[in-house]
């Protein structure tokens, strides 16, 4: 019990001097928060998927965030209620976390709960684990501003489960025990196999942390007013906390009081929209359509495009396709990261391990998806709610990106009952939101801590012979100190674009780990090599790709948009009758633009202008990956895993010798 | 603890087992690629046919909104699907397989 209190001392050591080090930063931070650009960070598959190349045209369109417009209103929550919320809400999981660590032995039980999680538990903790805050406000937000594509954003996120329902999870019961280092390394040279699967665990879960990280800061100043910086350590340490004392059986749990909060409050505002609406979903839509407010915001979204619509046309164009994602190939690239990547998630594909069964393990999937899908469907009526009773204009005021849109209309929809209801209701859902963070985040540090200790620590270095005491010692010195350096990135990352991490995590996963897992668990030929060359050539594609692709800043990019931008400008001033100037907004923009037109210089690889022209990677770093994967494996075969592919064959279809992964 | 040792190679060449693997990899990988066409033709068709995507079905409601929505039930009941056929018959042979082994 000594380690015990040697983490509890850490702990205490370290919130307090993160608090301490947020004190002394607390005003600037609190400074800048308000004009912050949280809708690019939160939103992130939002801004991921977004299809125009950086221009600066469209920037006139979208208001710059960057200085606060004198009309900006700002989302008022009531400070005590939403603080009392996130109060409960730590007390409950912290109950949790004290329970859970008691029953916290060996590494089973740190890493896969000893296996003792059921289906339907698993069900709603895989959910829990899925659905980022950026699920949860970004795709509403992104209906509620342009209707039908940001529900067709949304498909893939569930249609993703197929691929991991049919191809990954009973095998991976099956044949794995705690990370995806066991799948991999199972017929091939193990230490250099692990070593890579853990460095790629570790990329993706890092790329996917960052955003999520970065996100909560934004998301928590924005909230409740707390400074960025304080938020990232409050979240941070929370997340210690659960994985370090309380393991998978804490993680579990917290991702399964999340989705279950998460439901509710979906459902909730859901069915006060409903109530609006008289339940008539045909008539829900036609208010759609014939609302002036969402005609006006349609007619000037289609302008940008040269197209002229108004009346009825533009309120029927809200519900078709093409008003934000607009480069169907970027669409369909990111679609295949989807379908591909969520199988290949190391936190996902954790949670396979914490059953006893093949048959919980498909259990578990189901339920997931009909937790997730449902969840998407009901975003669809929040989004659409939200575009009739806020109008796109409401929402933008608060947020351009939208964001805000689902906990503008809990707090309207309560106020409409009574002003008390509206705060309570959107106190409950910031709190949704945080329990949202702190369950995401704890799910990416214990599959990169597994992937370090049990993986490199365990297995690479020593040997394999490691008793269970110590085990599970490296276990939580890595969950703290993959805990302490996600703290210090989020810290770091402030000032940075981190909306395309999340889009490269599931390009990597996609691109790197899914190949050479069905691979590894339908190929006889596949070897070490294959294994090798598969990781890392779809880990680093994915990278490069990205790296020279437009998410990077490219400042002569930049700057000819500006200049475009000031041509319109004076042309528009020009036209004005004399004595009239333009109004502030297109002022500002002008003053803006003639800032950006003076940069000069390179993007971070040194490039002029982007050399890909996708957002997404997926649609050439997959084939990459693959063709690596099989390639290696021809080039280097191996008698000995081809000899060994039965056992795997066998032990993946039909749980033999499955006892030695649970007992071990 | 100690380990059963199985003769993996002979369990591969069980007829139960080979039924089991055939009738398995047909139905998995089958409904994977049907499932990921049915997606697919998501994104391609909103680009490329926006005519089909703008017909009205029920009221203002449209094809493109009908066939978004069809694809989470679609994948509900490939799942259900699954589910019933994995029950029935993976998992019937699969402990056939195992008896028959006297494991």
């Amino acid at each position: 019990m000594t380690i015990k209190k040697i983490f509890i001392a850490a702990s205490l050591a370290l919130s307090v001097a993160a608090a301490a080090y947020a004190e002394e930063q607390k005003a600037p931070a609190a400074g800048a928060a308000p004009a912050m650009s949280a809708p690019a960070a939160q939103g992130a598959p939002a801004a991921t998927a977004a299809a125009p190349a950086p221009n600066a045209a469209a920037s006139v369109a979208t208001p710059a965030p960057a200085t606060p417009a004198p009309a900006k209103k700002e989302l008022k929550t009531n400070r005590t209620i939403t603080i009392g919320m996130f109060l409960v809400i730590i007390a409950i999981t912290m109950g949790v976390v004290v329970w859970a660590a008691k029953q916290t032995k060996t590494a089973s039980d740190f890493y896969a709960a000893g296996g003792g999680i059921t289906g339907t538990q698993n069900g709603w903790a895989i959910a829990g684990d899925y659905m980022s805050a950026a699920s949860f406000l970004g795709i509403s937000g992104l209906i509620s501003l342009y209707g039908y594509d940001g529900f067709m954003y949304s498909v893939g996120w569930l249609v993703a489960y197929i691929t991991v329902l049919l191809i990954v999870a009973e095998p991976c019961r099956n044949a794995g025990k705690y990370t995806l280092g066991d799948i991999l390394s199972f017929r091939t040279s193990p230490k250099p196999v692990r070593a890579f699967a853990a460095i790629s665990t570790v990329a993706v879960s890092t790329f996917y942390l960052t955003a999520q990280m970065v996100g909560a800061g934004k998301l928590m100043a924005l909230l409740i007013g707390i400074p960025y910086k304080l938020s990232i350590i409050g979240v941070g340490v929370l997340m210690v906390g659960y994985v370090v004392f309380g393991g998978m059986v804490a993680t579990t749990w917290v991702q399964i009081i999340k989705a279950g909060l998460l439901m509710a409050g979906a459902f909730l505002l859901s069915f006060l929209v409903m109530i609006k609406a008289g339940f008539n979903p045909i008539g829900f839509f036609s208010t759609i359509v014939g609302s002036p407010e969402i005609q006006d915001h349609v007619s000037k979204l289609v302008l940008k495009d040269g197209v002229i619509l108004s009346g009825m046309d533009a309120g029927q164009r809200f519900l078709e396709p093409g008003l934000y994602l607009k480069n169907p190939l970027d669409q369909i690239s990111l679609g295949m990261a989807l379908v591909l990547g969520t199988a290949g998630m190391p936190h996902i594909l954790m949670r396979f391990f914490t059953v006893p069964t093949a048959q919980a393990a498909r259990k578990s999937v189901i339920i997931a998806m009909f937790i997730i899908g449902g969840f998407y469907i009901l975003t669809t009526l929040l989004g659409f709610g939200a575009a009739i009773h806020l109008t796109p204009q409401g929402i933008t005021s608060v947020d351009p990106g939208g964001n805000m849109a689902t906990l503008m209309l809990a707090q309207q929809m309560g106020a409409d009952i009574a002003p008390i209801v509206g705060d309570l209701f959107l106190a409950f859902l910031c709190a949704v939101a945080f329990a949202t963070i702190l369950a995401v985040v704890s799910g990416l540090v214990l599959a990169a801590s597994a992937a370090i200790a049990h993986d490199i620590y365990v297995n690479v270095i020593k040997d394999g012979h490691a008793d269970q005491h110590e085990q599970v010692f490296a276990a939580r010195i890595t969950s703290f100190v993959v805990g302490a350096c996600g703290i210090m990135i989020g810290l770091a990352a402030e000032k940075q674009n981190v909306a395309h991490l999340v889009a490269l995590a599931f390009a990597v996963a996609a691109s790197g780990n899914l190949p050479v897992v069905i691979l590894s668990l339908f190929w006889r030929k596949f070897n070490t090599a294959g294994v090798i060359s598969g990781l890392l050539v779809g880990t680093i594609a994915s990278i490069s790709l990205v790296m020279v692709s437009p998410n990077m800043t490219y400042p002569k990019v930049v700057a000819e948009g500006a200049k475009k931008v000031i041509v319109a400008m004076e042309k528009k001033q020009a036209a004005l009758p004399a004595g009239q100037s333009l109004s502030e907004k297109d002022a500002k923009a002008l003053a803006k633009a003639k800032v950006d037109a003076q940069q000069t210089g390179t993007s971070m690889v040194g490039l002029e202008k982007p050399l890909f022209t996708l957002k997404n990677p997926g649609l050439i770093s997959i084939p990459l990956g693959f063709m690596a994967a099989i390639l290696g494996a021809l080039a280097f075969p191996s008698r000995r895993s081809e000899d060994m592919f039965d056992e795997v064959y066998v032990r993946q279809n039909t749980g033999l010798g499955m006892a030695k992964a649970v007992e071990h | 603890m100690a380990e059963r040792q199985y003769d993996w190679k002979a369990i591969a060449k069980n007829p139960k087992f080979v039924e089991l693997h055939h009738k398995k990899t047909a139905f998995l990988f089958g409904w994977w690629i049907f499932s990921c066409v049915y997606y697919f033709l998501l994104p391609i068709g909103a680009a490329y046919t926006p005519g089909l995507f703008k017909v009205k079905i029920i009221g203002v409601v449209n094809f493109g909104y009908i066939f978004a929505l069809s694809q989470f039930f679609v994948s509900w009941g490939i799942a259900l699907y699954y589910s019933h056929v994995a029950n029935k018959d993976f998992d019937r042979l699969t402990r056939e397989l195992i008896d028959e082994l006297h494991l």
